[in-house]
């Protein structure tokens, strides 16, 4: 936006929240590469039988994705007197493209394990049979637009809720208006899209994944016209929901666009075919939840916008600054509720959770799983410690000397009087 | 020959690449970080940080590379591998966490020291359990099939610890002569010191694993003293002289980029010899480069794109290198 209209508000905010994207992508890659590892060290059986298939997609990702990421991120970071503005354009643009690439890559992979196509089974190995079909397998197409608008929407959030919090504190103010427009805009377009989207991937998960669809709305019994259950405490034991408060005919409707249409019920799928029905009951009603919080922001915003108070209502901002981590929490939410749902499989309906552990002893998973809860603990803490002093400090006035560029004084001598000498 | 033989071949080629391109460009990556630990003060510090941040990232992109190329290629050595492993490589992998995340946070931070650690640490850890994965690949893997049949420290012994410190010295060399490169003044000094020792360092511990090697399981002796195998190894050591005779005089002569390129050069020396006594298994004893291939529709499809992906990757990388080329100064980080 600078390239092209020459505002400095522009400069100003994209340095503001690269520091914030630099900091998230060190945190990103770091965790990465971990489970381009953890396919192997914990679970080996799944990727001997996988490999063929999901193998290449990984490498594809590697290759299209992670290496355009990390060398432009480079320029994008530290290249800013280094290449000029259009050329610094083009690798911004090249780091977006990469994370585009790396979400296809990786969601056609996840995909694929959920409704898996163009393979053969033979002595427990999957072969490739027709890239096309595996790499566009049918969930495919709706997993990625869901969980790509999901990424987006995150982020918009935490640009209002930040934008927000300088109106409430009176900083920042062109740039907290240049957040605030640009961010109702943007979530009240795409949150119904994405309100669409949902749909859509829940008629594809119907399709091939009932068994999730009856637990994720805690349903039992196979009927017609089923309701709906807003609320319930499902018990997998008795089969059945304590306090449900249910919506007749509404599920039907919503799963099937129909008002009398039959849905099945969990009872008509084996229990060890079934998977845990309470957690994903209630995370896949906290994502939707949260969606119609999104949707109510986006309209709300639209409306204050044509009424010129968006900048004024200080109650509209609040709401704001608690929406700003929604969208983390719904695509938690969102995940694990497809995750859970699909079990007990890693690869639907054929390879079992069970069966894809590596031969690994149990204390040693059990240590390093500890570790990793601390490690990601203090990384993640730090991280976001830094991502908020950097939103506290804000985007600042423009600052009035430019950054000045190490080349041109070459020669400079390694002389630092104001420096301690020794090991402080 | 038709594809069935051909395709490992080319793979052992790329990945046999990808890993060398890894250990070289992370190498002296974490060699900085090793040499973090003995610089002086935070001034060095930085510029010796700043000299590597733009480009860290994507040399450690060749290290994943390396994991999901041998998933696709040679599933079984991956699965056989990565449990046999799988303390050292967690160990590795925690340290390249701390490793990486140090670079964005020390920037940011005001209280350097915890990060600093951090990076220092990390870097020491990271390195060691490579030469530890390394020396247990070397010193061969208990395998049925495609599952890892040992137990949970197979991997410890005199050799991986040997070569786990042998790593350390190594990465630091080239941590050391890329320091000479990129700086001026007392620290540049300093790096031809460090430089130095390092190099004597190396070249007592690549002395020490070559004369360890031939006594360890497996046909390693009949490798290294039969015919006709020992002809295609007698060039590694000849050229292991040569190369750290060169390297010492250039670092003694003060030349800036040679000891630098020259101990790429080791590296490439040590490396071939090692791919050179253990050739065509991928993970010894069992797993050759013929028994361990994935399907061949597998290879193919992978191969095509990787053909023409990775000359571009190798063009804008270099690109990069050349955006960033010449010395560095303390001031130039984020702007």
């Amino acid at each position: 936006m600078h390239l092209f209209t020459g505002r400095d508000v522009f400069r100003r905010l994209y340095q503001f929240w690269v520091k914030i994207f630099a900091v998230s992508f060190g945190m990103g890659v770091v965790s990465g590469i971990v489970m381009s590892f953890q396919f192997g060290t914990n679970w080996s059986v799944f990727a001997e039988a996988t490999a063929p298939v999901l193998g290449p997609l990984f490498s594809y990702e590697v290759l299209t994705a992670f290496f355009l990421e990390a060398t432009f991120l480079g320029i994008m970071l530290f290249g800013w007197n280094k290449v000029g503005p259009k050329l610094h354009f083009f690798a911004t643009a090249m780091v977006a493209i990469g994370t585009m690439l790396s979400a296809f890559w990786i969601l056609s992979a996840n995909s694929w394990m959920h409704t898996p196509a163009g393979y053969e089974l033979r002595d427990g190995v999957f072969y490739p049979v027709d890239w096309w079909a595996i790499v566009f397998n049918p969930s495919f197409p709706y997993r990625l637009v869901h969980m790509v608008l999901a990424a987006y929407l995150t982020t918009a959030f935490v640009i209002l809720g930040v934008g927000a919090w300088y109106r409430l504190k009176g900083t920042a103010h062109e740039a907290s208006r240049v957040m605030l427009v640009m961010g109702v805009a943007f979530v009240s377009i795409v949150t119904p899209l994405q309100i669409v989207a949902g749909d859509f991937h829940g008629l594809n998960t119907l399709e091939h994944q009932p068994a999730k669809v009856a637990a994720l709305e805690a349903h039992w019994e196979t009927e017609k016209g089923a309701a709906l259950a807003l609320f319930a405490w499902p018990d997998a034991e008795a089969e059945t929901n304590h306090y449900e408060i249910s919506v007749p005919n509404m599920a039907s409707l919503i799963l099937m666009h129909d008002w009398d249409g039959e849905l099945v019920g969990l009872k008509d799928f084996p229990a060890s075919e079934r998977p845990p029905v309470a957690p994903i009951f209630f995370s896949f009603r906290l994502m939707v939840g949260l969606g119609i919080l999104m949707l109510i922001a986006g309209l709300t915003g639209l409306w204050l916008a044509f009424r010129g108070r968006l900048f004024d209502a200080r109650g509209y901002h609040r709401y704001l600054v608690a929406m700003a981590p929604s969208g983390f929490l719904a695509v938690l939410a969102g995940w694990f509720t497809t995750e859970i749902g699909r079990q007990p499989y890693t690869v639907y309906g054929l390879l079992r959770t069970a069966d894809s552990v590596s031969p690994v002893s149990a204390p040693s998973v059990a240590a390093t799983l500890i570790t990793f809860v601390i490690v990601y603990g203090i990384v993640f803490g730090g991280g976001m410690y830094y991502i908020l002093r950097v939103i506290r400090t804000g985007p600042g006035k423009a600052p009035e000397h430019p950054v000045p560029d190490p080349y041109a004084t070459p020669a400079r001598p390694l002389s630092y009087p104001d420096e301690p000498v020794g090991e402080e | 020959m038709d594809s069935i033989d051909i395709l490992p071949l080319v793979w052992f080629g790329v990945i046999a690449f990808g890993v060398f391109m890894y250990v070289l460009l992370d190498g002296f990556v974490l060699g900085i970080g090793i040499l973090c630990g003995v610089a002086y003060g935070e001034a060095e510090r930085d510029i010796m940080m700043n000299s590597v941040a733009p480009i860290w990232d994507g040399n450690e992109t060749w290290l994943v590379l390396g994991g999901v190329a041998l998933l696709a290629a040679f599933p079984p050595a991956y699965t056989v591998l990565l449990p046999a492993l799988y303390l050292p490589l967690t160990g590795m992998l925690i340290a390249l966490i701390f490793r990486g995340v140090a670079f964005e946070f020390r920037f940011k931070a005001r209280r350097k020291l915890g990060w600093n650690l951090a990076f220092v640490l990390g870097s020491l850890v990271a390195t060691f359990f490579q030469g530890v994965t390394l020396g247990a690949i070397v010193q061969g893997i208990e395998a049925n099939g495609a599952q890892y049949v040992g137990g949970s420290f197979d991997w410890f012994s005199g050799f991986t610890m040997l070569t786990g410190f042998a790593l350390v010295a190594g990465y630091a060399l080239l941590g050391a002569t890329w320091v000479v490169m990129k700086t001026t003044g007392l620290l540049q000094d300093r790096a031809y010191r460090w430089s130095r020792t390092l190099l004597t360092a190396v070249i007592v511990f690549m002395a020490l694993v070559s004369v360890y090697v031939p006594f360890l399981d497996g046909n390693y002796a009949e490798r290294w003293f039969g015919f006709p195998h020992a002809l295609l190894l007698v060039p590694f050591p000849l050229l292991g002289v040569v190369v750290s005779y060169f390297l010492y005089r250039s670092v003694a002569a003060r030349y800036e980029y040679w000891p630098f390129l020259l101990s790429l050069g080791m590296f490439a020396v040590g490396y071939g010899g090692l791919a050179a006594s253990f050739w065509p298994h991928i993970i010894p004893p069992h797993l050759t480069i013929w028994n361990a291939a994935s399907p061949p529709e597998t290879q193919s499809f992978l191969i095509v794109g990787l053909l023409i992906l990775l000359p571009f990757i190798l063009f804008y990388t270099a690109w990069s290198y050349w955006i960033f080329r010449g010395k560095v100064g303390r001031d130039m980080g984020y702007h």
